[in-house]
């Protein structure tokens, strides 16, 4: 079974100038053991999406729509209580600041017993055990469970948190922006891991991120979101190789190639659209460079254009 | 003024001394010392674009701070176009200020929300008594707003920075820099918080004024791929110390250092070209406030050996502009 199908996700927020569409019919799925990467600019729904699967999104926030299946069971139509004793337990979450979401007058150690102790009934100290156990599985020293966040550095209190999110054996982990205020080194050091635990644990692993590059190497496909909407859901090597959609084409050719010629490539010029206001046609035509009279009025659907490779372009299949 | 360099740093030394409680302070003599940056050398030619890259904590920041004279530095020598920078009198001061610009990474904190564009564009004028009529400063901004490429300035003149785009911002920030005709900017980190997508429009408006105006940059990064695209060369740091510097494609393609290695090795590039396991360092970056013998690099290099716990290694030119320093700088490169 597949571990999670979202289907026509819609996440709306409400503002005092109105509905502000986040995430608007939002289509994707994952198997078991799978590293799926989402990706676009500030603002195109990327964690939203993840919000809604966790459903921790702020209270203006609202799923006005679709089904979020995790392996059959739609995670939108539980209750509160329910979805919060899967939290953790089946899927866990991974922030971008999260190394300072770790309460700072508490033993790391405690705090990750905490988090197993309210979801399994086991005591505090088998607890405490597996929170050494965890600690080697993010390859660090079992002895450092006894430390305070504070004499951690930025990379171990990633760890940590990494430690905290699979403290349940979940089976799917997100990932938001989970290294992007690390150090090179270290954000490479923290994908190492993330791709051994996925292999070694055959845990799904959905990584958000706005840096196209890293993606290629951890993730098996990718989708790309564009104002609230997937434009493009395929295999990495389909993406980067055969693609489809002239925002993902402008995305990569943002970033530098090197060993390519040394070119300054391209910005997208203008600013993604603003979702309180209905879009007429296809979200990407103010900026897109292949933009022809038809995208300005009629709204792109998926189609195929490779095995498991999608992307919404009416100018797709053109000669 | 007859020298060609913009810059040139001789044995740069920016020390912070480390507060600690009162209790430690007085029982214990010896003073924490943090060597933020350790004697450092290097020249910016007229026009050239330097990219310092490494780390946090290597001393980047603070090498462009201590150059325009923002932090107080232990000793070492600061010229700009040949004068010494440091104990000027109030007039060179008042020119170098002007000449020797700072861009920020967070256009969201660098410019104040309260004031409109034509205000943050000509506070410089204004500061400095530039301008004798509100026609020569209007004049001036729209000068300045035209070549950060926000056109039609007018549209610009009145608006507050909650009503701009980040990258629009960023351009903001250049505009006001751009103003006094500056010759030489430190850029620190200019695009990482902004979207790849407009990372490239600010990267090309940098380079075009250094090709109208000769500018010269020191632009601090950690991210090596942006510094090969956008750079004339590269100096790498670690710990307050230059490890590598040399031509952009040459420490890119043809990089000695261990640490400089490893940065390339792990340099991401789009594409499905890789899934091979990459070799990343082990280890963090050592505290810097404990003193350290030999070099910097020694507790994580692939590469240590006895000598390098002992002696901390000098720069050698292994070619023409292209200096290394590594105990195995020769032996390293000759096997190329």
């Amino acid at each position: 079974m597949t571990l999670l199908e979202v289907k026509h996700l819609r996440t709306y927020f409400e503002t005092s100038k109105g509905l502000y569409k986040a995430v608007d019919d939002t289509s994707f799925d994952l198997d078991h053991g799978e590293a799926l990467g989402l990706v676009g600019e500030s603002g195109c729904g990327k964690t939203t999406s993840a919000l809604s699967i966790v459903r921790l999104l702020p209270k203006e926030g609202k799923i006005h729509g679709g089904q979020i299946l995790f392996e059959g069971t739609d995670l939108v139509q539980l209750s509160d209580e329910e979805i919060r004793s899967r939290r953790w337990k089946d899927i866990s979450i991974i922030f971008q600041g999260s190394m300072n979401a770790l309460n700072p007058v508490m033993k790391v150690g405690d705090q990750i017993a905490e988090a197993i102790v309210l979801h399994e009934k086991i005591s505090k100290k088998a607890a405490l055990a597996r929170a050494g156990e965890l600690f080697e599985l993010v390859e660090m020293p079992v002895d450092r469970i006894n430390n305070y966040p504070h004499e951690f550095s930025g990379g171990m209190k990633q760890r940590a948190m990494i430690a905290i999110a699979l403290a349940c054996r979940p089976k799917l982990v997100i990932g938001d922006e989970p290294t992007t205020a690390l150090d090179v080194m270290v954000q490479a050091q923290i994908l190492n891991l993330l791709e051994k635990l996925r292999k070694e644990l055959n845990m799904g692993l959905i990584l958000i991120t706005h840096d196209l590059s890293i993606l290629a190497e951890v993730c098996d496909r990718i989708a790309v979101m564009y104002a609230g909407k997937i434009v493009e859901f395929g295999p990495v090597e389909g993406v980067f190789e055969n693609t489809a959609h002239p925002y993902t084409e402008r995305l990569i050719a943002c970033f530098p190639h090197i060993g390519k010629e040394k070119i300054i490539p391209p910005s997208i010029e203008g600013i993604p659209p603003n979702l309180l206001e209905p879009i007429s046609g296809c979200p990407f035509h103010p900026r897109c460079h292949k933009a022809i009279p038809k995208c300005t009025v009629q709204e792109p659907e998926m189609v195929k254009v490779g095995e498991k490779h999608y992307a919404s372009c009416l100018r797709i299949g053109e000669a | 003024m007859t020298t060609d360099f913009a810059i040139e740093v001789k044995d740069l030394k920016v020390y912070f001394k480390i507060k600690r409680g009162l209790a430690e302070d007085l029982f214990s003599k010896k003073k924490k010392i943090l060597k933020a940056v350790d004697g450092i050398s290097f020249n910016l030619a007229k026009g050239e674009i330097l990219s310092l890259v490494g780390e946090s904590g290597s001393g980047k920041t603070t090498t462009g701070k201590a150059i325009l004279q923002l932090l107080e530095i232990e000793t070492g020598e600061i010229k700009f176009f040949g004068e010494e920078v440091r104990r000027k009198d109030k007039n060179f001061m008042r020119r170098f200020r002007q000449k020797a610009q700072m861009i920020f990474q967070d256009p969201y904190q660098s410019i104040n929300p309260r004031n409109i564009v034509m205000d943050i564009v000509a506070e410089p004028l204004d500061v400095n008594h530039l301008v004798k009529s509100r026609k020569e400063r209007t004049a001036k901004v729209k000068l300045a707003l035209e070549q950060a490429g926000l056109e039609p300035a007018e549209d610009f003149y009145q608006r507050y920075p909650h009503e701009l785009s980040g990258g629009q911002r960023q351009r903001v920030v250049l505009a006001s820099s751009m103003i006094m005709d500056p010759t030489f900017i430190v850029a620190d980190e200019p695009v990482s918080m902004l979207d790849a997508s407009i990372r490239t429009g600010i990267l090309r408006l940098m380079l075009d004024l250094r090709d109208s105006r000769q500018i010269s940059y020191l632009f601090i990064t950690h991210d090596l791929s942006l510094a090969w695209l956008i750079s004339d060369r590269i100096a790498i740091m670690y710990l307050g110390k230059i490890m590598e510097i040399g031509g952009a494609d040459e420490i890119i393609h043809r990089g000695i250092h261990p640490y400089t290695k490893a940065l390339t090795a792990i340099m991401p590039t789009p594409g499905v070209n890789k899934r091979k396991e990459r070799i990343v360092l082990p280890g963090e970056t050592p505290n810097p406030t404990e003193d350290l013998r030999g070099c910097k690099f020694n507790s994580r290099c692939p590469l240590v050996h006895d000598r390098c716990y002992e002696e901390s290694p000098e720069l050698i030119e292994i070619q023409a502009g292209h200096q290394v320093a590594c105990h195995l700088a020769r032996e390293l490169s000759r096997n190329h």
